[in-house]
């Protein structure tokens, strides 16, 4: 199987995807000419044209707006936000339009529509370029929110969130573009609201998505070696969450740990906790523990943002933890 | 009369005599304005007797702007505008009945009940929804205007707000890129002066809105009296006629008033607003003005005009009757229409 960047997974399924589609457009801040500020759109200009590939002047809520507009009139919009920061200032579009048209429509105007971009914090870029919004967006009823952390994850939900008829948002990873990984040659598709599980093991659960992905990867792997078997749960979409594929995890391991790149105050991993809480209660040998960020913005200076960010000693020791072994 | 921008005061101007133009057009710009205003007070009974909820604006006074600006579209077009959406439901063709089992809140609303008075929505008529958020569907007819362009039709749409709109950011935006991609949308403010009580000139750093066109190139900036239907017929007209040929936004000023208060809860008068402001406006109704001119003309009877009122008196009995009697939406409606299960 060729081995790609998560980059170059994004962008096979966006060229696929606007191939197979003259519907679908992809709009943004440096998409074109500028082969996208990560280079994800690399190419797309030259092949699909300047109608299918429109640079926008720096008005997130103005386009993602006009992309939610042009949905409803037919057209299938793949909004890039430069990174999720700056989709804070569209985050109306997303909320109030988006995602409340199907239904203050009474299921007249569906809003077929992608909003895509970097999530989550990369390396020393501070507090306002260091954020992960999965639980903000995930608390919204009328859209989906799915979170790859492989190139393979990447390609296929990105082709099945443009697909979808429902607004999608995909929270990618700046520390992911370069990532490598196995891509199949033949088209495939990742169904929506599914889990896939990483590691198979039978002692401790870790449910986890995105760039956690690989984080819990890398720790099912190290404690493998002291015979620590992880059940890595990566749940790839966040809404709607596979409740089905934690319920099992956790009844056979009766233990979890939750790990998430965001906050922990009504972060992703309270809700997970609360579903293990009420559908697994009588199976559980030990308190779930969560691993998340810091409850601070983050801060420039390399020393603390490492001590602010999850990662896999936090999660091994979290492991350990809950199963009582230090 | 349209006026192509610079007056300098906010203030509308109304002339209190109206011209009279084809008999027959005449008759149809005054049954429709009519109904509005017939509909609209019942709509005020309804809500008084506790059978519609929540928020609920009336159009009353503004009628001459939905009537004069709708009635220049095909059937193809596009309409948005924001919760003050009655009256343009029902000029785009949205049937009464259907209006009214919304505002009830029942099944056979035009958004199923789910809306309400706030959010009509009618996909067979491409009405694109009242919408809540101040300014936030500028882009969206923007985005609608993208989607014309991008198909080749020639199509346009025409996006209804308030004055308050052009004080905030999504609309900028959206003129903006409307302006630079060239897009068929008209852009209509209706100019009521006040952004629930507060009065435009103390909201707005520019003394006359249609002037916020000027920062983008191409976009014609008009005024125009919003009591005077055929003036805003006119107006209405000409820059849609440049939107579907040249693919040209404008930013259309009408200058009109609202007659009741901002929403319902609203004093009428006798706040930010004197009773003597709005007898002077009421003068200037934009109904009785036309019927005056035309029984003056002679181009309509006073019997003729009876009938009318009878007519319309009777659609919206009639779509009180079927409101009232259509069900609610049953338990299940509430997990429908979320998200739907489709993919294309
Ligand atoms: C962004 C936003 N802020 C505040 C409100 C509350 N609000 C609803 S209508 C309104 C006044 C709008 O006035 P205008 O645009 O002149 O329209 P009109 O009501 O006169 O038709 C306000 C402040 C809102 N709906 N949205
Ligand atoms: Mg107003």
């Amino acid at each position: 199987m060729p081995i790609i960047t998560y980059r170059e997974a994004l962008n096979q399924a966006l060229r696929e995807e606007m191939a197979r589609d003259d519907r679908v457009y992809i709009m943004g801040e440096e998409v074109g000419v500028y082969n996208g500020a990560y280079k994800v759109t690399k190419g797309l200009l030259e092949e699909f044209g300047e109608n299918r590939v429109v640079d926008s002047p720096i008005a997130e809520l103005g386009f993602a707006g006009i992309g939610v507009g042009s949905a409803m009139a037919g057209l299938r919009p793949v909004i890039e936000f430069m990174t999720w920061n700056f989709a804070l200032l569209a985050i109306d579009q997303v909320v109030n339009s988006a995602a409340k048209m199907l239904y203050m429509s009474g299921g007249q105007f569906n809003v077929p529509i992608v909003f895509r971009g970097p999530n989550g914090a990369a390396l020393q870029l501070g507090a306002q370029h260091s954020q992960a919004f999965e639980s903000w967006l995930a608390h919204i009823p009328g859209i989906k929110v799915v979170s790859p952390g492989t190139p393979y994850d990447a390609k296929g939900l990105l082709k099945s969130a443009i697909r979808d008829d429902n607004p999608v948002v995909v929270l990618e990873g700046e520390m992911l573009y370069n990532t490598k990984g196995e891509v199949p040659d033949h088209e495939y598709l990742i169904p929506l609201g599914k889990a896939d599980r990483k590691r198979t093991g039978t002692d401790c659960s870790i449910i986890t998505s995105g760039k956690m992905a690989l984080v819990a990867m890398q720790v099912a792997d190290l404690l493998a070696k002291e015979d620590i078997h992880i059940d890595v749960i990566d749940l790839l979409t966040i809404r709607p969450m596979d409740v089905e594929a934690i319920y099992e995890s956790v009844r056979k391991t009766q233990r979890a740990v939750v790990l998430e790149e965001g906050w922990e105050v009504c972060g992703i991993g309270a809700q997970v906790v609360d579903y293990i809480q009420r559908e697994c209660f009588d199976h559980l040998d030990a308190p779930v523990l969560r691993v998340h960020q810091a409850d601070v913005p983050m801060p420039y200076a390399k020393g603390l943002e490492k001590i602010a960010k999850p990662d896999v000693a936090k999660t091994i020791a979290a492991v350990k933890q809950v199963m009582y072994r230090t | 009369m349209a006026t192509t921008k610079k007056k300098t005061s906010i203030k509308c101007e109304p002339v209190a005599v109206r011209t009279v133009g084809d008999p027959a057009l005449d008759r149809e710009l005054l049954q429709s304005m009519l109904l509005q205003r017939r509909f609209e007070e019942k709509v005020g009974e309804a809500y008084a007797l506790g059978k519609i909820g929540g928020f609920c604006h009336l159009y009353i006074g503004q009628e001459a702007v939905s009537t004069g600006i709708i009635a220049q579209l095909r059937p193809d077009d596009y309409v948005i505008g924001t919760y003050r959406d009655h009256g343009q439901a029902l000029v785009r063709g949205v049937a009464p009945r259907a209006v009214m089992a919304e505002l009830f809140g029942r099944i056979d609303g035009c958004s199923r009940g789910k809306g309400g008075s706030m959010h009509m929505f009618d996909r067979h008529t491409n009405f694109l929804g009242g919408h809540g958020i101040v300014g936030s569907h500028v882009p969206l007819a923007a985005g609608v205007g993208f989607a014309i362009k991008y198909r080749g039709g020639d199509q346009v749409i025409v996006c209804f707000m308030g004055d308050s709109v052009v004080n905030i950011g999504a609309f900028h935006e959206a003129l903006n890129m409307a302006a630079l991609w060239k897009l068929p949308v008209l852009f209509v403010i209706e100019n009521n002066r006040y952004g629930m009580g507060t009065p435009v000139e103390k909201a707005a750093a520019v003394d006359d809105l249609s002037r916020r066109a000027d920062g983008y190139t191409g976009m014609d900036g008009i005024v125009v009296d919003g009591m005077d239907v055929h003036a805003v017929c006119e107006a209405a007209a000409r820059a849609i006629a440049r939107a579907r040929t040249e693919s040209r936004p404008s930013l259309l000023e009408v200058r009109t008033y609202r007659f009741r208060g901002h929403s319902m809860s609203d004093a009428v008068s006798g706040t930010y607003r004197s009773k003597d402001e709005l007898d002077e406006y009421q003068s200037y109704d934009p109904i009785f003005s036309l019927r005056d001119a035309m029984v003056l003309a002679s181009t309509m009877t006073v019997a003729e005009w009876e009938a009318l009122e009878a007519e319309v008196a009777a659609t919206v009995q009639d779509a009180w009757d079927f409101a009232d009697a259509s069900p609610e939406p049953p338990p299940a409606a509430l997990y429908e229409d979320v998200l739907v299960d489709t993919t294309s």
